[in-house]
């Protein structure tokens, strides 16, 4: 397979690999398109969108607040200032995590790296179906993913599987062995007996690793589930508020058999190990390899490309670096014809990046994407945004991204040459049909917009 | 002008509650003769894994309150339907609707599929495919293409589009928000840069005829009544999902969450009864996973879905004895409550079945009781009824479709499960 010109491999790799092309970028790549994107790759990670507090602390908040709002019910005002105050500050601060993360998108110099975490973020999905995980889904990012994502694999999956945020958004900080001391207690005592919650350990198996093809039946969940047992979040008087805690009498004990092995390891050790095997299995390979390729090359992945990135799992021991570097090597990556149609989120990101602005406030953001079917940190699933272009092409979607486009447009164009904005964004992405609407068009405005919507930029 | 803002602004709640809207067939398809003709379709698919046990309880069956513990519907919640099964509380429209013998329920169905898997199970029950990966087409858009005469387009509402809709028969869309003047200048610049795209082209069009629709549909409703008066303020504040809500506004939440989803369904039904407007229509309903505090959530989710059907029984007026609707979900869950208030992915479920035109009668299918040896794996209610025999018996009976298009085209190697017949 041939590779195109210099001119459109820098095209291709500020436009698909990254976020949309800044002013300059594709200049900077055009010496070396595979050398500019793997220079973006680094053992540390992707970069943090912001500091601050971490999910301790919003957890520690969220706490407070219901804590706060249950004296103020039994005092007989739900409705109290203070406790609105509380609320109000945690949807704010959500917000403010969002936003940040927008801003590092469109102002980065490396946004292939930003590509990859988000890839990954996807990946390992949690939503904002509770204040608190809401609260804490920006933290999330910033501590189980982005450090990971250039590591192994088997990190990153520990990581999220042990971090507050996963741990209460699938429910997990609630699962209790049935014969684990702590139930034995609750039915000695005449309490309401706790139970096993199978659902994080479901969706490890079927989303996060070898996937629903691999064979594995009820009883490997249920198994799974047993091992997990024990993986929850600390309450106020534990000794690690708030983060992570292996509660031993929530376990369930003896050995557990998971996908045919079998794990006799006592409290933690037991999950920990079913994940590291989960984690070396070819299931998982096969299943991680044809994402990636999904992502960044076709919706219908190309199997020679599917194939050595499988093979690069396994031989790096999952590697998300050299899947990094073995994906810009990959000729499949760079043809020409961009297939790949930007989800919301990219598409708003990109339209920043290319007049080199980034989102001033998130009232300005969370309407458009919501409106786009892309709510901030609300994925409808624990699978994700979706990645294909049936999904996001939809009639409807097509008249509001041309809403945004004209809005945008109008606060941005008159300070634009149009023709240069179709260059620096597009380089050598760029068609005759495009550049003539572009130059033809009646005003900026126009010009802009009608920029926006081509299918050049539309797509990746 | 200020009537329809404020129907815009209460949609826009609807897409923030997780409902969305798609439906098909245009204006070639409804100029076909006859009284089937006007034969319309609604399919409310309940994602997440819904749990029949609490839509139609049946509080008649012996071992139904110990294997529910807390998350049971007691006998004095229940709306009552027969000796063994009411509905949930929360689902008054639906029972209003039973008793005037427009509404059943078939409380032991599945679809083939059974990895209890959501995006697996969701795929099947869209697809119509015996398994998952069978297929890649929806078999309401393949429906459409038995139907309809070669011209027939589609219409889907929301802002994505669901797979039940995809394939070869050209499906618009439209969700809630600012129009586009379809005869401006950009648009029509556009069309033409679209031309040589296969995707953007067809949709791009599809879209700007679909604007024109909603002028009329959301401006010329009939009139609902709106329960309480909507500050147009107070609308960001909706939009955040009701489990973010605290307490005391969740009741207000909730109240005003309902009035969206009746007002989204009476806006499909306003596309639906005008003249050339769309006969098949499918409505997607999210957050039914319930794996813990089940019985608050499936509250707010009953009530939503009740509000919906509700908003569309009185939308279509005369129209609803010429209208079936189906809401199905991808599978039920456990017969056991798990240990934190909630239950895990399962088997078999209700659907519900309504219309004015339905034939009166008791439940669909049969129930095989929660006695521990007929649960399926010693887990679920043992389904009794492919979801596909179902939507068989409603495509042959109630929209003519041809029977052999029906086993070879909609519903492929189905043969195992029969049409449920003489339900209208």
């Amino acid at each position: 397979m041939s590779l195109p010109s210099n001119d459109m491999m820098a095209a291709i790799a500020a436009t698909r690999f990254g976020l949309g092309a800044r002013p300059g970028e594709i200049d900077a790549a055009r010496g070396d398109p595979r050398g500019f994107l793997a220079a973006q790759i680094r053992p540390e990670g992707a970069d943090q969108p912001r500091g601050g507090e971490g999910s301790a602390q919003r957890l520690a908040q969220v706490s407070d607040y219901q804590m706060q709002k249950r004296d103020a019910k039994m005092a007989g005002d739900p409705k109290s200032p203070p406790v609105r105050d509380l609320q109000k500050d945690l949807r704010a601060q959500a917000g403010d995590d969002f936003l940040a993360r927008a801003r590092l998108g469109a102002a980065t110099d490396a946004a292939f790296r930003e590509r990859w975490a988000l890839f990954w973020a996807n990946h390992f999905t949690v939503s904002s179906t509770s204040l608190a995980v809401a609260a804490v889904a920006g933290p999330f990012e910033q501590e189980a993913i982005r450090p990971h994502v250039f590591g192994r694999f088997e990190d990153l999956l520990v990581a999220s599987s042990t971090h507050p945020a996963m741990l209460l958004y699938l429910d997990q900080a609630q699962s209790l062995g049935p014969d684990s001391r702590a139930a034995q207690y609750q039915r000695k005592t005449g309490k309401t007996a706790g139970g096993l919650n199978e659902n994080l350990a479901r969706e490890i198996l079927e989303l996060h690793t070898v996937g629903v093809d691999a064979g594995y039946g009820q009883a490997d969940v249920t198994e799974f589930a047993r091992a997990m047992t024990g993986f929850s979040v600390g309450r106020p008087r534990d000794p690690s508020p708030h983060q992570f805690l292996f509660r031993d009498n929530a376990h369930e004990p003896g050995a557990r058999t998971v996908m045919g092995r079998r794990y006799p390891q006592d409290g933690q050790a037991q999950a920990l190990a079913v994940m590291r095997d989960l984690a070396a299995s070819p299931h998982t390979a096969r299943h991680v390899a044809t994402k990636l390729a999904a992502h960044f090359v076709s919706d219908v992945p190309p199997p020679a490309l599917v194939a050595r990135l499988e093979k690069t799992y396994l031989d790096s021991n999952g590697r998300l670096d050299d899947m990094a570097r073995a994906l810009v090597a990959a000729p499949e990556a760079w043809d020409p014809a961009p297939v790949k149609f930007k989800t919301p989120y990219e598409f708003a990101i990109s339209t920043w990046r290319a007049v080199d602005a980034q989102p001033s406030g998130i009232d300005k953001l969370a309407p458009v994407l919501t409106g786009l079917g892309q709510k901030p940190f609300s994925p409808p699933s624990p699978k994700g945004w979706a990645d294909e272009a049936q999904v996001w092409c939809a009639p409807d979607a097509l008249i509001k991204r041309l809403r945004f486009s004209e809005g945008f447009a109008a606060v941005v164009a008159d300070r634009l040459d149009p023709n240069l904005l179709a260059q620096t964004a597009l380089g050598a992405r760029l068609t005759p049909p495009v550049a003539k609407a572009v130059a033809r068009a009646e005003t900026r405005r126009e010009a802009v917009a009608l920029l926006l919507m081509s299918p050049e930029f539309q797509r990746r | 002008m200020t009537a329809q803002v404020s129907r815009r602004s209460l949609l826009l709640q609807a897409a923030g509650l997780g409902v969305s809207v798609s439906f098909l067939g245009g204006s070639a398809f409804a100029a076909a003769d006859g009284p089937m003709a006007r034969r319309k379709m609604v399919v409310v698919i309940c994602r997440g894994g819904m749990d029949g046990l609490t839509v139609s309880p049946p509080i008649g069956d012996p071992d139904y309150a110990a294997l529910r513990g807390a998350v049971a519907v007691t006998p004095d919640q229940a709306l009552k339907l027969d000796g063994t099964f009411g509905l949930h509380p929360a689902l008054e429209s639906v029972h209003a609707l039973a008793l005037k013998g427009q509404a059943r329920v078939a409380p032991a169905i599945a679809s083939p599929d059974r990895a209890r898997s959501h995006f697996e199970a969701q795929d099947v029950l869209e697809t119509g495919a015996a398994q998952v990966y069978g297929v890649s087409t929806g078999w309401l858009n393949r429906t459409l293409e038995v139907l309809g005469p070669s011209k027939v387009e589609g219409l889907s509402v929301g802002a994505t589009a669901p797979l039940i809709l995809r394939g070869k028969v050209q499906a618009a869309s439209w969700s809630p928000g600012k129009g586009v003047d379809e005869t401006g200048r950009l648009p029509t610049l556009l069309q033409d840069l679209y031309k040589a795209d296969p995707l953007m082209g067809p949709a791009f069009a599809r879209g700007l005829e679909t604007e024109v629709m909603a002028q009329a549909a959301t401006t010329a409703l009939a009139p609902t009544p709106v329960s309480a008066p909507m500050s147009p303020g107070a609308a960001p504040q909706v939009m955040a999902p009701p489990a973010m809500a605290p307490n005391a506004q969740a009741i207000a939440g909730q109240r005003q969450g309902r009035e969206a989803a009746r007002k989204l369904g009476a806006t499909l039904a306003g596309f639906m009864v005008q003249e050339g407007g769309p006969r098949i229509a499918a409505v997607s309903l999210d957050g039914w996973d319930t794996h813990a505090g089940q019985v608050g959530q499936l509250n707010t989710r009953l009530s939503y879905l009740d509000a919906v059907l509700d908003g569309l029984n009185t939308g279509l007026g005369d129209a609803w004895r010429d209208t079936v609707v189906v809401a199905a979900t991808e599978f039920g869950r456990t017969a056991r409550a798990n240990g934190t208030g909630g239950t895990d992915h399962g088997t078999g479920s209700t659907a519900l079945v309504l219309g004015g035109g339905l034939k009166p009668g008791g439940i669909i299918g049969d129930w095989p009781t929660l006695k521990q040896e007929a649960l399926f794996e010693n887990r679920d209610v043992r389904p009794t009824l492919d979801m596909r025999g179902l939507f068989k018996g409603v495509l042959a009976d109630h929209m003519g479709v041809d029977r052999a298009a029906l086993e070879t085209k909609v519903f492929p190697n189905s043969a195992d499960a029969k049409a449920v017949t003489g339900l209208v």
